[in-house]
């Protein structure tokens, strides 16, 4: 099953509680999947900083040294704010590129949830409800986010298991479904020198846009050919740096509704999760048409 | 009037309130208020009465019906009356999919759009929907009549049996072993009866017939040698 949720404020009065109103959508979706759960919150942005979101089994002894070994050998200035089992690393934007390599020769079992410059990933196994409050979700303020809650079908349960995925920077991706031509996919991707971590699904199809997107095709374009080069069932829910888009496959059997207001376009797998939203009777209420590309931008 | 509050009660209390009523009760009028989406409202209902749902609903909504009359004002999520036996279902908004699945009898109305696999395996339910409907719909539909006021989607009626399609706008494919049939008077007059039921005005000579071309359920004497 799996639930789903996203949404994207055109009024900026609203940028404080999105944390809230996406947790509560979250945890509305629960009875869709107990396995894991995560959020990605697009929050404002440091001019010339890029951003980090690494997570550690051992977060508070793993994080304590990592900010002067990164300076040190990334020559920069360096901050870090710990969320429980993850932290955000901050840094000049002049060495994104370095990053990795930096974090895996510090200690390589600390894993990257997120790169770009404003998005943050939070994900674990557990309940929407624990999840969302150990990382003080509702607390956080952005301009949009996505979430996801996981029945797990093709992969293990485990943290990086869990959506959303990353794909490009500041871009992430959430799934319900299931991709069949997965394995033949990541051998291709792979092939081409595309890192895949797991035997996830949805992380091939996050790596299959991410490449896309590399070999210059627009959001857009990779979430069309998308509709032609993966198999299976899918509602994508994807989140860039301006905007979030979402795209179902031609059979659509993955449910869907959205709605729209002056003030945001909201996303669920069920009309459940929409209902405390504010003004929602008045909302435009609609489902999304299979094959079809839907995107808005701030 | 009653009034039920289901955010205040919950589900379990509100269905098997309604399961009590008989035949012959005189608690005829239900209005259920702060539905939210919930799922499976107003489900295997068997007595002579009316349930106004204010507001939208999940899953499931009026599913295995016998006689009630179930008013959604809003909108409903996939299944609304699957497998409905008799009585009235209408929805003011539009329905998810499958609507009307494997419904055997009673009526089902969509003032709004339906999406996919409307009518789905539909087993005698008359299904009346105002505006269009989603592709894949009366895929494998045995009897009763789906009649759309709008435009179908791809794969209309495919392997389709002997339930009887009337579409006024486009259709925009037909499924394996559909195909459009000659509008008699007989039809004109079922669709009459429908439409008005329905509370549609639109008029029964701006529709088209599609239906089965029995090619694909007839057993194939030349196929004998498959056994």
């Amino acid at each position: 099953m799996c639930g789903i949720v996203g949404l994207f404020l055109k009024d900026a009065s609203l940028e404080t509680n999105l944390g809230n109103l996406l947790s509560d959508m979250l945890v509305t979706m629960t009875d869709r999947g107990p396995d894991s759960a995560g959020i990605a919150i697009y929050a404002d942005k440091d001019a010339g900083r890029a951003k980090f979101t690494i997570q550690s089994d051992n977060a508070h002894k793993d994080f304590e040294d990592l900010p002067n070994y990164l300076s040190k050998h990334l020559n920069c200035s360096v901050d870090i704010r710990i969320n429980d089992t993850h932290a955000v690393v901050t840094l000049d934007e002049s060495v994104t590129g370095k990053f990795s390599a930096a974090l895996t020769s510090f200690n390589p079992k600390i894993r990257t949830m997120s790169r770009g410059s404003s998005l943050e990933i939070y994900k674990e196994v557990g309940l929407p409800k624990q999840v969302t409050e150990r990382f003080k979700i509702p607390q956080m303020s952005g301009r949009h986010g996505i979430g996801h809650t996981r029945m797990a079908t093709e992969s293990a349960v485990t943290t990086m298991g869990a959506h959303p995925f990353n794909t490009g920077l500041d871009q992430c991706l959430v799934h319900n479904g299931s991709l069949s031509n997965h394995n033949s996919l990541r051998r291709q991707l792979r092939r081409e020198g595309v890192h895949i971590e797991t035997e996830n699904d949805t992380e091939v199809g996050a790596a299959y846009l991410t490449w896309k997107m590399q070999n210059g095709a627009s959001l857009g374009e990779a979430l069309e050919s998308s509709l032609e080069d993966l198999d299976g069932f899918f509602t994508f829910v994807v989140g860039t740096e301006d905007g979030f888009g979402v795209v179902r496959d031609p059979i659509a059997c993955k449910p869907a509704v959205m709605a729209e207001t002056d003030q945001y376009v909201a996303f669920g797998s069920e009309y459940r999760a929409l209902v405390n939203l504010p003004e929602i009777d008045s909302a435009r209420v609609w489902e999304p048409e299979p094959a079809t590309v839907y995107f808005w931008k701030h | 009037m009653l009034e039920f509050d289901l955010q205040e009660n919950g589900l379990r209390k509100l269905n098997s309130a309604l399961h009590d009523q008989k035949e012959n009760t005189n608690q005829t009028a239900w209005d259920v208020i702060n539905p939210k989406g919930s799922h499976a409202i107003a489900v295997g209902i068997d007595a002579p009465i009316e349930v106004n749902i204010n507001g939208s609903t999940g899953y499931y909504c009026g599913g295995m019906n016998k006689q009630a009359t179930i008013n959604v004002k809003g909108s409903v999520g996939p299944g609304v009356a699957e497998n409905m036996m008799s009585g009235k279902v209408v929805i003011e908004g539009d329905a998810s999919q499958y609507a009307g699945a494997t419904g055997h009898g009673g009526l089902l109305v969509i003032k709004g759009n339906a999406s996919s696999r409307c009518g789905i395996s539909m087993k005698g339910i008359n299904i009346v929907v105002h505006g269009n409907i989603g592709h894949m719909s009366a895929f494998m539909a045995q009897s009763g009549n789906l009649v759309v006021c709008g435009d179908a989607g791809d794969a209309l009626g495919d392997s389709l049996y002997e339930a009887k399609l009337f579409v006024r706008g486009s259709v925009k494919s037909l499924g394996a072993d559909c195909e459009k049939k000659e509008m008699r008077p007989e039809h004109i007059e079922l669709l009459k009866q429908l439409l008005s039921e329905a509370e549609s005005d639109a008029k029964p000579e701006e529709f088209t017939r599609y239906g089965s071309a029995r090619t694909l359920y007839n057993f194939n004497i030349d196929n004998s040698d498959a056994y």
